[in-house]
């Protein structure tokens, strides 16, 4: 029967001050590390697609549309444009462009995105080939690891897709899609799209669309040189890396293009930020919410730990009657309120993992992007320490007055 | 002289809260094994005595000596620490940890006195003392006999030097009186303790010899 135990007694002695407690601070400490964790994934994702990608260009409109379509896949695309505006941005040895990549979205097959483009994404989002190989011909396609995972998509099955973002079945396309390869998960957004020649997707929307026989892009080859004869067909956007992006010229590059041409340009880096700024606010009250949840329940403890001392202010002065120095008692009372934060913590922990797995799936559908429920983002340490600091903070004026208690003047009275 | 060698003795304590109180207690001597009753009314002083020779509370003036040691010369932790080795305590009311059983109060008793813990100790105690199948009760759903019992487990476990009780039989019938009083008495030998008693009660004047009246 030592301290600890006899502080753990203590505190399942009085079951609904405990459960008031636990339910408090694992609300808090729960809903803390739950925006912990969704934005630690969040970010990771941005940051990972952010890919060196330094301007995307497409059709005017939202510029953060244009990104989260282009990049992220998870918006529908401004508009599309033609090749032959595009053209000066996809010719190989642009003086300010490293790599273009150009990219035709628009439709998809049970909610993965078909994107149209040629091998240079692949080079962009390091992306290697696991089986198979990489597309070429018409209706040809290699699917991202977690596609074909999830879809169970294997070298030669065979699909259609559907026109939009969503799965729907009337509006399927004739044209037969078959996987030739697939690719090495990346942990990029690469790993959630389809990807195919950029004729392919051009093919599937032209009017005759039977598939493989008498399609006029049959001479189409994945040669860059190749996608620029076709100036009036469109694409949905160009993905940019800049040589140096600290040269003069490459800075002036967006403004350029969007004050004197038709089409947009936009700056990934900038428009994240903006996004993280607009997402922060609604972040921010949530935690702030969150902390306030964690201050009540430290008060709480605080109360409950006072009221509990009133009632045991004989057993208090018995400790140490039968021997308990003061300190006996203030470590007694202490333990009592970091033992319910300790509770509370490990509550809140298991409870933020498994809201976010219970979460996740439909979290997922939204963000295009696969939430783990069961990772660590790196701050679980402070919030423990938060969490006990705020157990320790709750009990040291009752411990205090537990170690100032006075055995002669409590006994009388009994 | 013997007088002066008792397990308990004190010497010229006096003590007042306010100007219009003030106590000051004849010198009382009390050998190992022996038992001496405490006599006096209302607001006499005895519960202040009792504290004062039981270590809680420390006199304005005089001292108690317990064995070769001086209560009050010793510092704060080494006085609790001694207190809980060397003196046990019988409350008028019996007060215990509610939230552990009978047989955890007595290992805590052990415990906060920097004795190792005897399980078999505490279960050989209370089964002497007739609630051994009481052990794993609360406290507080005991009745006031087996309360009483536990208590006076409780303040021998550690084998003190003195036993102090505090009125134990003021809410006693009479028959019930007595057999509280015998238990102390056996229990207080069975250890060779000095036992104290402090208390209003006139019946026990009957039963000790040895008594001081204080008024």
């Amino acid at each position: 029967m030592n301290i600890l135990k006899l502080a753990w007694k203590n505190i399942i002695h009085n079951p609904l001050n405990l459960l008031l407690n636990l339910v408090l601070l694992t609300l808090g400490v729960g809903l803390i590390n739950f925006i912990l964790l969704f934005n630690h994934q969040l970010k990771d994702k941005f940051d990972k697609n952010l890919a060196g990608i330094d301007l995307v260009i497409g059709a005017k409109g939202s510029p953060l549309q244009l990104i989260l379509c282009s990049m992220y896949h998870i918006d529908a695309p401004t508009g599309n444009i033609s090749i032959k505006e595009a053209k000066p941005f996809l010719r190989i040895g642009h003086p300010l462009i490293k790599a273009s990549v150009p990219l035709s979205v628009g439709d998809n097959y049970k909610g993965y995105r078909i994107v149209g483009t040629d091998h240079s994404i692949l080079t962009m989002y390091d992306a290697q080939v696991a089986v198979g190989k990489k597309w070429s011909g018409l209706y040809e396609a290699t699917a991202g690891a977690e596609v074909a995972a999830v879809l169970g998509l294997e070298i030669g099955s065979e699909f259609k897709s559907s026109h939009g973002f969503s799965d729907d079945q009337d509006l399927e396309h004739d044209g037969v899609f078959r996987i030739v390869g697939i690719l090495e998960s990346t942990g990029s957004v690469v790993d959630q799209l389809l990807l195919c020649n950029t004729a392919s997707v051009w093919d599937v929307h032209s009017n005759h669309g039977d598939g493989h026989n008498h399609s006029k892009y049959d001479n189409f080859s994945m040669e860059r040189d190749s996608l620029l004869l076709y100036e009036e067909e469109e694409i949905t956007s160009i993905l940019v890396q800049y040589v140096n992006r600290t040269n003069f010229q490459a800075l002036n590059m967006p403004r350029n293009i969007n004050e004197n041409t038709d089409l947009q340009a936009a700056s990934p880096a900038y428009e994240i930020n903006r996004l993280y700024d607009m997402m922060g606010t609604g972040t921010k009250a949530l935690q702030l919410l969150a902390i306030l949840i964690a201050i009540v329940s430290a008060i709480s403890i605080f109360v409950s730990l006072l009221n509990s001392l009133r009632q045991r202010k004989y057993e208090l002065s018995l400790l140490r009657v039968l021997g308990g120095k003061p300190t006996t008692l203030f470590f007694l009372i202490v333990m009592e309120g970091v033992i319910m934060a300790l509770l509370g913590f490990l509550l809140g922990m298991l409870t933020s993992h498994i809201a976010m797995s219970a979460m996740g799936s439909s979290l997922s559908e939204r963000y295009n992007y696969q939430f783990a429920s069961w990772i660590q983002h790196g701050q679980e340490a402070l919030i423990f320490a938060m969490t006990l600091g705020l157990g320790f903070l709750a009990a040291v004026i009752p411990a205090i007055m537990a170690y100032r208690t006075d055995i002669h003047n409590n006994l009388s009275e009994g | 002289m013997f007088t002066y060698c008792g397990m308990l003795r004190t010497d010229s304590i006096k003590h007042h809260y306010t100007n219009a109180q003030r106590f000051d207690f004849p010198d009382i001597n009390c050998n190992s094994s022996e038992a001496m009753l405490i006599l006096g009314q209302s607001g006499v002083g005895k519960t202040t005595l009792l504290h004062i020779l039981a270590g809680i509370l420390k006199p304005q003036e005089g001292q108690v000596y317990i064995g070769d040691k001086a209560l009050y010369g010793l510092s704060g932790n080494q006085l609790d620490k001694f207190r809980g080795q060397h003196i046990g305590l019988v409350f008028q009311k019996p007060h215990f940890v509610q939230s552990i059983t009978a047989e955890e109060n007595l290992l805590l008793t052990q415990k906060m006195a920097g004795q190792p813990t005897d399980k078999k100790l505490a279960d050989s105690l209370l089964s002497k003392l007739n609630i051994g199948h009481r052990k794993s009760a609360k406290a507080y759903k005991m009745s006031q006999g087996e309360q009483q019992r536990l208590s006076i487990a409780r303040a021998i476990i550690n084998r003190p030097k003195v036993i102090l009780a505090d009125e134990p039989t003021s809410a006693l019938d009479d028959k019930n009186c007595e057999k509280v009083i015998d238990l102390l008495k056996e229990q207080a030998e069975e250890v060779k303790a000095s036992l104290l008693i402090v208390t209003h009660d006139n019946r026990l004047k009957d039963i000790f010899s040895n008594y001081i009246e204080l008024s």
